[in-house]
């Protein structure tokens, strides 16, 4: 089965899911005057359940053929192509999410700016080094002195 | 009108609004410039920087000057490079890009710009006259007929968008929707669908999804497959181009302007689709001998395009300024940004706050003329954003994509969210899922739940879909619009097997 059957059949168990919520446990807190009501929270829903699932049958058993196109990447020989750094790339970002605010604006952002050109391959430290610290400085004063927005610049620790 | 366009002029003189046309037009070239950023994930970049200036005009006309820099932008490294930024730009290399390797790159520039300030000026001034009208027509609507309307602006970017898949496109416009439907809704004071998540109770964040659906996906892809390109060093010199030159491409900028501008009208199509329109349709007219040239490095065919694209940009506000219905993902994720700016774009957008509706076209004046005599001078500079090392590139754009998401919401959960999502959007990409519409959905979702509740509230049931004729007019026109491409494919195929067609 190709990849876009696999994600149809997916998005099938979504709609599955949210229309089970939809027609059967959702009305049960409802109160009674808004029952009077024709329009209830779940009938939206209701109607876009139906839709769904129609549409991801209808991928899923393939009733509208199209030419098989050859996308920018084959994802079938995935391996071919830099999946190591994108995957890498991919947990930094997380790091980075869960590390913005225990460790501070300023730290988090240098050291993932760096580490970032360091995945993709890149050894010059020097520069590597001006380069983030530098940025972030620039996009942290922007950020906080322009935009006026808070960023906790410091780590917990030192009371940022 | 003249009332209006003497307060569009005022509000876009200003000192900080022209400063951030000007500024708007030079971050879109820079960024647009650079092969797979696209228009929709620099203005998601872009959006909380608009959003924090608090003013909506200064808003509206920056994220506008970023969407027509990047479209010029992308035109540049088409012709440069033969590595089209933006997909609405591919059709500029088909002729740019031979142009540059005869060593006309300057001359294919300036034609590239002069297409772009003629497709977009004229753009504008059709877009002057059409929109008063179209929303003076808008204000009869009903909220049933609004709720018709986007059913057919959503069923007309299913039809059109994807890559000829109906089916995948609907689903994907249904998924925004469902998603839409996530969190706390203004209608009943009820959270639904949060399974119990706090950080899910206010539903899921725009800025988050735009982001996840097109810059972090952009992002890996440029990670996954580096397209080999070294900047060649060439130097871009002789700008100017000939008077019989400006001659015979000045009938294909007129023809493409109109053209491209009620191309980009259309919900669903956009700056693409008349890019590659437009190059068509100046192919089959031109003569048998400029035929030839077509692909070769013909002036008409970089023109044609050219314009197409910019008027098909300034087409798709139409849509979006008059009805409030975004037709494209770039015009989706403006009325996303207008919504958190506290302006409801619509018909009442012209008589409650002219002076955003008339700054906004002045200012795509002004854009087009600082893109004409600013940047072109500057390209030659401007271009140089190309050898940065992709090393540093990339880590740079994954975390602005961060920052976009973060300081919208000061919330780190976001970010894992816009991480979750981001993966999602690109195994959908590989799929060749297309996500416009997707985000579409969820934007129009909260909207077209609205009226259809109002209108079913007014009627007390669903009467309102066949005791309104419009109304049924318009959902008839939606379900047509879903049946008929499946049909005709449908149809296509069984000929190609062999099947008579019985009339």
């Amino acid at each position: 089965m190709a990849l876009d059957r696999w994600i149809a059949l997916i998005l099938a168990g979504v709609c599955l899911t949210y229309g089970y919520t939809a027609w059967f446990t959702m009305d049960g807190g409802l109160a009674p005057f808004m029952q009077r009501n024709p329009i209830w929270p779940s009938t939206f829903p209701k109607t876009l359940s139906i839709i769904g699932l129609a549409a991801s049958l209808v991928i899923l058993l393939g009733l509208e053929k199209a030419e098989a196109r050859e996308g920018e990447i084959n994802y079938r020989r995935l391996t071919d192509y830099n999946l190591g750094q994108a995957l890498l790339l991919l947990g930094l970002m997380v790091a980075y999410a869960l590390c913005l605010r225990p460790l501070g604006f300023l730290f988090s952002t240098a050291a993932f700016l760096m580490l970032g050109s360091f995945i993709l391959g890149e050894r010059k430290y020097l520069v590597m080094l001006l380069v983030s610290v530098l940025a972030t400085g620039i996009v942290w004063y922007l950020v906080q002195q322009v935009l006026g927005i808070y960023l906790r610049p410091l780590p917990d620790f030192i009371g940022g | 009108m003249l009332e209006g366009l003497l307060i569009g002029l005022q509000t876009a003189f200003s000192i900080q609004n022209l400063l951030m046309v000007i500024g708007g037009c030079l971050i879109g070239t820079f960024i647009g410039m650079l092969p797979g950023l696209g228009p929709m994930s620099i203005i998601a970049i872009m959006i909380p920087v608009a959003i924090s200036m608090g003013d909506p005009s200064a808003a509206l006309i920056l994220l506008a000057g970023v969407y027509y820099g990047a479209i010029f932008g992308g035109s540049t490294s088409s012709i440069l490079l033969n590595a089209p930024g933006v997909a609405g730009t591919v059709a500029s290399s088909f002729d740019g890009y031979p142009m540059a390797k005869q060593g006309k790159a300057g001359k294919a520039l300036t034609i590239a710009a002069i297409a772009s300030f003629a497709g977009g000026s004229i753009g504008a001034l059709l877009l002057m006259i059409f929109a008063p009208a179209l929303s003076s027509v808008a204000l009869l609507f009903h909220s049933a007929e609004y709720f018709a309307l986007m059913v057919v602006g959503l069923s007309a970017i299913a039809a059109f968008a994807g890559t000829g898949q109906v089916a995948k496109a609907l689903m994907m416009t249904t998924l925004g929707l469902i998603m839409a439907t996530v969190g706390e809704g203004a209608l009943f004071n009820l959270p639904r669908f949060t399974m119990g998540i706090m950080d899910l109770q206010s539903g899921f964040g725009f800025i988050t999804l735009a982001m996840a659906m097109f810059a972090l996906p952009e992002a890996l892809f440029l990670v996954l497959k580096p397209k080999i390109q070294v900047g060649k060093g060439e130097e871009i010199k002789d700008l100017r181009i000939t008077r019989q030159e400006a001659k015979s491409i000045a009938p294909v900028i007129g023809r493409q302007s109109i053209q491209g501008f009620f191309i980009g009208v259309l919900p669903g199509a956009g700056a693409t689709i008349a890019s590659f329109l437009g190059y068509a349709v100046e192919r089959n007219i031109a003569t048998k001998a400029e035929q030839e040239a077509f692909g070769k490095g013909s002036i008409k065919g970089l023109a044609a395009p050219e314009t197409a694209n910019n008027a098909a940009c300034t087409g798709s506000f139409v849509p979006l300024l008059t009805l409030g219905i975004p037709g494209s993902g770039t015009t989706a994720i403006l009325l996303g940004a207008l919504i958190a700016l506290n302006v409801t774009p619509g018909p009442r957008l012209m008589i409650d706050e002219p002076q955003i509706f008339w700054a906004v076209i002045m200012s795509m004046f002004i854009g087009n003329l600082v893109l004409l005599i600013l940047n072109l001078p500057l390209i030659p500079y401007i271009a140089k954003v190309l050898t940065i090392p992709r090393n540093y590139l990339i880590p740079f754009i994954l975390f602005f994509t961060l920052m976009g998401a973060y300081i919208g919401q000061n919330n780190a959960t976001e970010l894992l969210l816009l991480v979750g999502f981001g993966i999602c959007a690109t195994a959908l990409r590989f799929a060749d899922y297309p996500l416009a519409p997707l985000l579409i959905g969820f934007i129009l979702g909260g909207m077209l739940e609205d009226n259809f509740a109002r209108s079913m509230q007014l009627y007390d049931g669903i009467a309102f879909i066949w005791e309104r004729p419009m109304t049924l007019g318009l959902l008839a026109i939606a379900a047509l619009l879903i049946v008929l491409p499946s049909y005709r494919n449908r149809r296509a195929r069984l000929r190609m097997q062999g099947i008579a067609d019985g009339d």
